[in-house]
């Protein structure tokens, strides 16, 4: 009888216990039809576009084929050619891989760069804090498509991987911000008072306390993010600035059409990948903002 | 006040000597003399290292720097080696140009956020407002340059109402009527793409500013007092909630910035953005340099006109 009781008690006191974070954020997106949605496409279009990629060769794809140059949609050509004669359909689904690629690579190298320094200003304050945000003052006011461009033009082995890396150094600074405000709120309550008085170390306290506080804040920002990048990274390769050709992105597509000829007269080259950045962005957002109301008790639907 | 305006201007101070000293690092990586233009990136390198050499490109950092900088204060921005002219003249002819597209955006921008904002603050949550919100959000999404093909696409080529590129018909004289009209005429596409996707975050602002104004107690007294609904939201509510959207205007210059690389691209409208691309595909460092530091020093006004406006409108943050 003894331990039955127990066992009785602990089921009583599990369903008082408030949720985790992670079910609320599912119940949320659950319960929003259109972001459960969006979810649902962007897990199909990235499991279609990594599978699809797979089998196809992207060097074969970017190969030039003079005999068939600007072809509109057709059996064989499913969306057309390039004026390099290069299937379009296959360089979309390659060119939404490499954007959804590089978009997840800088917003997780941004988001690292960004917790820590953010973290750190935030938690120690005073002077530390002081000195970290000026280098981050002096980074927000730089022209950050002109730096970017000259950095590409110039860099000597340029390549995908010094690409996001170019792109990461010049956008950290949002998060840090965000994150150090929350941090300097954060440090202020009794549990960070409660570890330091039992001796935790300050960085345990930042990275396994303070952190896990934060990690819906950073879910949600992220996720901004990733839309934000994805855009940014088209519109840099739309201008000859981001992927070279020969990796092509969503961007390079669109940049066929600077071309006034393309612009006019060969819409499937540049349409269908307008649409498909567009359709990403939003469904990106759309989750993105069901997290943000997951994330505020107040905005709650579910 | 005065106070709070000086010491934000003297923070300016150093802001513009780091972000010197970047695009001088930047130029030192360049090939060629991106600093001065008195050397073809193009040259081969044996002629390149005699060149050096003879215009004492072989200095010390610093004392290159001061050279630079020297330059700057007197409007020496260098030598373009592609137009073989003054930066300085080649620049001028370009930000006109840019000027006239930046004001017209900026007009077509205020003139789109605040009837809207205002209509969908005022009537919050009726179909109106739902679709105002729809448009914001879509807004928000779409990247500039798409929607800035999207409109060339249409308007442009489709229907023919706007011209397609440059920013004034050819042949035409300056200062006749005609001159003005088809320079206005090229202007309005461009500017309303960049306009259309750049105001979503005034409505939005603008939205929220009212409805939160809206449920204030002072608001429920001119009410009780028996203000007319028309007299409430134009003596009391927008006063009130117009004031922060003037502070977004430095703003508004920071994001004109990297708009006018891609609206100029698209529509091959010859400004400053247009410029900046050409030179760094040509290869004319001076150019890009200049104009870099030019726009990034318009970037930092446009933070300090921002703190300015906000510390007139809000006086909680002079005291910081």
């Amino acid at each position: 009888m003894e331990t039955n009781k127990g066992v009785v008690d602990e089921k009583a006191l599990k369903a008082q216990k408030s949720p985790s974070g992670i079910s609320i954020i599912w119940r949320e997106l659950v319960k929003d039809k259109l972001a459960f949605g969006s979810l649902i496409f962007l897990v199909l279009i990235s499991v279609f576009v990594y599978g699809t990629a797979i089998f196809l060769d992207q060097d074969e794809i970017v190969t030039v084929d003079l005999f068939s140059i600007h072809q509109p949609p057709s059996e064989e050509f499913w969306l057309g050619t390039d004026y390099g004669g290069r299937d379009i359909f296959g360089q979309l689904i390659i060119g939404t891989r490499n954007s959804l690629t590089i978009g997840v690579l800088v917003t997780l190298m941004t988001g690292i760069i960004g917790i820590v320094f953010g973290l750190v200003a935030g938690y120690y304050g005073g002077h530390v804090d002081n000195i970290l945000m000026r280098i981050l003052d002096f980074f927000l006011v730089l022209p950050f498509m002109m730096i970017v461009i000259v950095f590409v033009a110039i860099v000597p082995k340029y390549s995908v991987l010094t690409f996001s890396l170019i792109m990461t150094a010049f956008l950290w600074m949002g998060i840090a911000r965000l994150i150090r405000s929350k941090a300097l709120q954060e440090k202020e309550l009794d549990y960070v008072q409660a570890s330091k008085t039992l001796g935790s170390s300050n960085f345990k306290i930042m990275f396994t306390q303070v952190l896990p506080n934060l990690s819906s804040l950073i879910i949600v920002t992220m996720t901004l993010n990733l839309a934000a990048n994805i855009g940014l990274e088209s519109g840099l390769s739309f201008l000859g600035f981001g992927f070279p050709e020969s990796t092509p992105s969503l961007g390079t597509l669109l940049g066929y059409a600077r071309n006034p000829q393309t612009l006019e007269f060969r819409w499937w080259i540049w349409v269908p990948a307008s649409v498909l950045i567009l359709l990403l962005m939003l469904a990106i957002r759309n989750v993105g903002e069901a997290l943000k109301r997951a994330t505020d008790a107040r905005q709650r639907r579910g | 006040m005065w106070k709070f305006t000086v010491r934000r201007l003297l923070i300016m101070i150093p802001q513009i000597i780091a972000l010197s000293i970047v695009i001088f690092v930047l130029a030192q990586m360049m090939p060629g003399d991106a600093l001065s233009g008195m050397i073809d990136p193009n040259v081969d390198p044996e002629r390149l290292e005699e060149l050096r050499e003879k215009h004492g490109w072989n200095d010390p950092w610093y004392v290159q720097y001061a050279d630079w900088v020297g330059g700057l204060m007197q409007g020496d921005l260098g030598q373009s080696f592609r137009f073989k002219m003054d930066v300085t003249e080649l620049i001028g002819q370009r930000i006109v140009n840019s000027f006239w597209l930046s004001l017209a955006t900026l007009l077509f921008t205020y003139l789109i956020a605040i009837p809207l904002g205002i209509i969908s603050g005022r009537y919050n949550d009726t179909l109106l407002d739902q679709t105002i919100t729809g448009y914001t959000y879509i807004g928000f999404a779409t990247p500039l340059f798409i929607f800035g093909l999207v409109m060339l696409w249409v308007f442009g080529f489709m229907l023919g109402w706007f011209p397609t590129s440059g920013s004034v018909t050819p042949g035409l004289e300056a200062g006749t009527f005609e001159y003005f009209v088809s320079k206005v005429n090229h202007l309005i596409l461009p500017a309303l793409s960049m306009a259309l996707i750049t105001t979503v975050s005034t409505v939005q602002y603008l939205r929220n500013e009212i409805i939160d104004t809206k449920q204030r107690d002072f608001i429920l007294t001119a009410r009780a007092k028996g203000a007319s609904e028309s007299r409430v939201y134009n003596r009391h509510i927008l006063r009130n909630s117009l004031l922060p959207i003037a502070a977004f205007f430095g703003f508004e210059i920071t994001s004109l910035i990297g708009g006018t690389i891609f609206i100029e691209n698209i529509f091959g409208y010859p400004g400053m953005g247009q410029l900046f691309l050409e030179s760094i595909t040509m290869r004319d460092y001076t150019v890009v340099t200049a104009v870099t530091l030019l726009f990034g020093i318009a970037s930092i006004v446009g933070a300090l006109l921002s703190d300015i406006i906000l510390s007139l409108v809000d006086p909680r943050i002079r005291i910081k």
